[in-house]
């Protein structure tokens, strides 16, 4: 059974729940652990959005004008794809001026007008004061619907209950002492809520779920499915008109109009702003709100219609008001707990929207329309207090209480009154009047104070005078001819058909003349309206908000006053070196004295430098920014320009040393590369000296070869010598290409070595004797000068006698043809021994000295003498010495005779290098 | 920031989509009788427009980011 006490007990747990989630949300926060900072939260915030007016006025919306309640779900989503775009710039805007409610935001664009503020702060409450009351009465209706349980029926009308019997007050008194305890718990100075965030997250869950679950209960439990449901609902009168667009639910025109109407409203209802603006943690967490905040949208929409249809195929016509199908439908068929499960639904829709617009409300009353009086009224002597926050807090509690009895008093005059039906439209065109001055100021810098002081109050005013005052004149408190007759009889000003415009629908009446005057006139005056300089300096930081905070360096364009710019430089240059910097500086300009200065670009440009040189450009940048501002900086701005200095200054290390190694590779690249073009230049020089030398013997041999062969009656003896002459040819071209391969096992480091400690004296000896029968042959005479004994040195002992024989066979080839004379001699170094061979031939010219021992060099015109060796020894044996570590060289002069020496070092010495 | 400014304009780009879907002459096309699988054509035809625009803005915010 559903008693009285069962329902009160039930919402009072509710809200005890709703306490406990929001203590904690607090309580993490405070320990720096949010909860509310994920993107789901986020959006589950955003469905603050869906009032009771959602929950119970869809489905009565939709028995009235079928799929005309729509537009208001359609339109949020289309600018949940532009939240990327505007939204986030909001978000960046209020975050980096510390704005915290629509009107903050709006009197900061504007130079920090006080009257901007507080028209914006009038305008918020008078448009959604009956909201609020629309919420009260949901409330304390479904209450009293639900104490009649089990019986169904609306409670009774007209007859006025007391004062202190009315469920609604004590619904506003809860509600208001609810809103306090969390909502002004502390001042904090950005104005963020975290747990009460948690808890609208939680009612966003809560009323989802109930009205999906009755939504399910209509749809699957009465009828088989939605197909069943609408087949069921053919058979009702007028269904048609439900179901298509073109009669009740409005022509397309005010269709569209809703749509837009309900885009701004997204934007710039005073709820959604906290929620979505003032409470968002990390600007990321829209990315996932733009497509989870629609989502939320269609799924609590998605019954609305099968909810309608079922109520007006159960319920008998006109008994029951199809605002309350939604609670009834359960009701009726005894399913008292999804009907506590709706009740609770219903009560977090209406809790949730209440407490976040008296939240957002009495901020913007505190903070833009009382203490900008308090401040100025001197009596108070308020500006001279170090300490506000006491008071502030008193402010907000009591504007919180204030907005509820409003609301309450407002339901009350109103009642049943027509002035509570339309009302969420209402309140939404009252708030769309905020979009030209709020979208202008984001994207227009010449959008001045004067014009949107004019656009809003203007578009405010056709607002109250197409809306509210004809919502008034229906609920009876103004005489209905100020409707049918227009005031005075004046039919041109009839508020529901302004200057005889009759096609429209309301809304989009009014929504047509206030949007017109509004954006009209804030056009108009900013386009022939000069700004002030400190409005012109917050244009552009709101427009350029993007580009200021970014890292790009944007030029400062804005100005400001002389003294502050002085004064900031002052402060950290001194007094005096300011003034006479900023003196030079005029003086280039070409004025008398500083004083004369222009604060235009240029001088900020100029202050920045100056600054900079001190401070480092970045800091100055934003140094120079708050005097825009006018705003000290936090502690917490200082911390993030060092922060992005000292990380702008790690990158550019990270940067000089990058290209530093990068140099150092590319010249190692080009080493090598020209290393390889050496060596493959060398290789190519070698390979074709290598054939052409290989040529030569070749040629005398086929040549030889040719004479026999064509020559058959050559006589014996020159055909025994031509045959000798290729015999010795043959050898010579064998030993050639046994000595280019040599050659190249020594160049390749792949030749053999056996090294062992040997005695030069016995090699040299050796070499003397294999060489003897040459030297017989040339007649030369060998002298032989060795000490007795010598130190033993570690070598290879048949490369060394290679070399030997190479120098000796030289020297006999080169000696004098007459008196040929060789003399060896081995000498002791005091780290070497060195072996020198000389002969007495007709000696080398100094600049053949080096040219010996290269590949195939001789010395002599090979092309016209005949070749006397391979060209190959001398570089063979240079090798083999390099390898032991000694040299091989020569000394001579023409004339002189020659002198091949090669030293070796001693075997202590040579057993580190091999 | 590219990517940033990519998905931004891919966002209006659905904006658009979704005014058109929204919009007159489309939604004239699909406001007449008849059922689709037993539902009511324009009402099928909104929900189902705009399940179409939610989950093609899932996918641009997801996968750009």
């Amino acid at each position: 059974m559903l008693f009285g006490g069962v329902i009160l007990l039930a919402s009072f747990a509710y809200l005890g729940i709703l306490f406990a989630i929001a203590y904690w949300g607090d309580k993490r926060a405070d320990a720096g652990r949010s909860i509310i900072a994920n993107p789901y939260i986020y959006a589950l915030s955003m469905a603050v959005y869906a009032t009771s007016w959602t929950f119970y006025g869809s489905v009565g919306r939709a028995a009235a004008s079928g799929v005309g309640f729509l537009p208001i779900y359609l339109g949020p989503t289309l600018m949940a794809a532009l939240f990327w775009l505007v939204l986030r710039k909001m978000i960046r805007i209020s975050k980096a001026n510390r704005i915290t409610s629509i009107a903050d935001f709006i009197a900061a664009r504007y130079g920090k007008s006080g009257l901007l503020g507080g028209l914006v702060t009038l305008i918020a409450v008078i448009g959604v004061i009956p909201y609020i009351a629309l919420q009260l009465k949901a409330v304390s209706t479904s209450f009293l619907i639900l104490l009649q349980y089990p019986e169904v029926a609306m409670p009774a009308k007209g007859q006025r209950v007391g004062l202190l019997q009315d469920t609604a007050l004590y619904v506003a008194l809860l509600l208001a002492a609810f809103t306090l305890l969390f909502g002004t718990r502390h001042l904090d100075a950005t104005e963020r809520h975290e747990g009460m965030v948690a808890a609208i997250a939680f009612e966003s869950l809560v009323k989802l779920v109930a009205f999906l679950a009755v939504g399910v209960f209509v749809t699957f439990g009465l009828y088989h499915g939605f197909a069943d449901l609408f087949e069921h609902a053919m058979r009702l009168p007028d269904v048609d008109r439900l179901l298509t667009l073109g009669n009740a639910a409005g022509t397309y025109g005010s269709w569209a109009w809703l749509i837009a109407l309900s885009m701004l409203s997204i934007l710039f209802l005073p709820r959604q702003f906290q929620v979505s603006v003032v409470e968002n943690v990390n600007e990321s967490h829209l990315a996932k709100a733009v497509w989870l905040f629609p989502l939320y949208l269609l799924a609590i929409n998605i019954f609305v219609l099968p909810i309608t249809f079922a109520g007006l195929m159960q319920f008998p016509p006109g008994t029951l008001d199809a605002d309350t199908f939604v609670l009834t439908l359960p009701m009726a068929h005894r399913q008292e707990a999804l009907t506590l499960l709706v009740f609770i639904g219903g009560l977090s829709a209406a809790t949730g929207m209440v407490i976040v617009e008296t939240i957002a409300l009495s901020t913007m009353i505190c903070n833009d329309l009382v203490m900008p009086l308090l401040l100025r009224w001197k009596v108070l002597a308020l500006g001279s207090r170090s300490d506000l926050s006491g008071l502030l807090l008193g402010i907000r509690r009591g504007a919180i209480l204030l907005l509820m009895l409003l609301g309450y008093v407002y339901y009350r005059a109103a009642g049943e009154a027509y002035a509570l039906v339309s009302i969420g439209l209402v309140s939404f065109a009252a708030v769309a009047q905020f979009a030209p001055a709020m979208l202008g100021g984001m994207y227009w810098k010449q959008g001045t104070r004067n014009g949107a002081l004019c656009g809003l109050s203007l578009g405010f005013l056709l607002w109250a005078y197409t809306l509210l005052l004809p919502s008034f004149a229906k609920s009876g408190w103004l005489p209905l001819a100020f409707i049918e007759e227009g005031p005075f009889g004046i039919a041109w000003l009839k508020p529901l058909a302004l200057f005889g415009l009759e096609e429209m629908d309301d809304i989009s009446h009014a929504l047509f003349w206030s949007l017109l005057g509004n954006v009209g006139t804030y056009v108009g005056v900013s386009l022939f309206d000069r700004q002030g300089i400190r409005e012109h300096a917050q244009a552009v930081l709101f427009v350029d908000a993007f580009k200021i905070s970014g890292r790009g360096a944007s030029p400062w364009r804005g100005s400001a006053s002389l003294e502050e710019v002085m004064t900031l430089i002052g402060r950290f240059l001194g007094p005096v070196r300011t003034e006479d910097a900023f003196a030079q500086y005029a003086a280039g300009c070409g004025l008398r004295s500083w004083q004369a200065l222009e604060p235009d670009a240029e001088l900020v440009h100029f202050a920045e430098t100056l600054l900079a040189g001190a401070i480092g450009a970045s800091s100055a940048r934003v140094m120079l920014a708050s005097v825009v501002k006018e705003e000290p900086l936090g502690m917490d701005e200082v911390l993030n320009i060092l922060d992005e200095a000292s990380q702008l200054l790690a990158y550019s290390r990270q940067l000089e040393q990058k290209s530093a190694e990068l140099e150092a590779a590319t010249a190692e690249l080009r080493a090598a590369n020209e290393r390889l073009q050496e060596l493959d230049r060398m290789k190519d020089d070698f390979i074709s000296t290598v054939t052409h030398e290989l040529r030569t013997p070749l040629t005398s041999i086929r040549a030889f070869s040719e004479i026999l062969n064509d020559n058959p009656e050559l006589d014996a003896r020159q055909r025994a010598r031509f045959v000798a002459i290729i015999v010795k040819e043959s050898e010579r071209l064998t030993r050639m290409i046994n000595q280019v391969l040599d050659l190249a096992k020594l160049e390749s480091g792949r030749a053999e070595w056996h090294a062992s400690e040997l005695d030069l004296r016995t090699v040299i000896e050796d070499a003397v004797a294999t060489t003897s029968q040459l030297l017989e042959e040339r007649g030369a005479s060998l002298t032989l000068q060795l000490p007795d004994e010598v130190p033993r040195v570690r070598a290879d002992r048949d490369r060394l006698l290679q070399v030997l024989l190479n120098l000796i066979s030289n020297a006999a080839k080169f000696c004098d043809r007459d008196a040929g004379r060789i003399v060896i001699a081995l000498r002791v170094l005091p780290d070497a021994l060195q072996v020198d061979v000389s002969d007495n031939g007709c000696g080398i010219d100094p600049a053949d000295q080096e040219t010996i021992f290269e590949k195939f060099r001789q010395v002599g015109d090979t092309l016209t003498e005949k070749p006397q060796g391979t060209g190959l020894g001398l570089p063979i044996s240079r090798q083999i010495i390099r390898h032991f570590g000694g040299k091989l060289w020569v000394n001579s002069a023409r004339g002189q005779g020659a002198t091949f020496s090669f030293s070796l070092p001693l075997a202590g010495v040579a057993e580190e290098d091999v | 920031m590219a990517n940033r400014t990519i998905r931004a304009q891919r966002l209006v780009a659905l904006f658009a989509l979704g005014c058109l879907l929204f919009g007159f002459p489309l939604l004239s096309l699909f406001n007449g009788g008849g059922t689709l699988f037993g539902i009511p054509l324009l009402f099928a035809y909104l929900f189902g427009a705009w399940a179409l625009l939610i989950v093609l803005m899932l996918l641009v915010v997801e996968r750009s980011g």
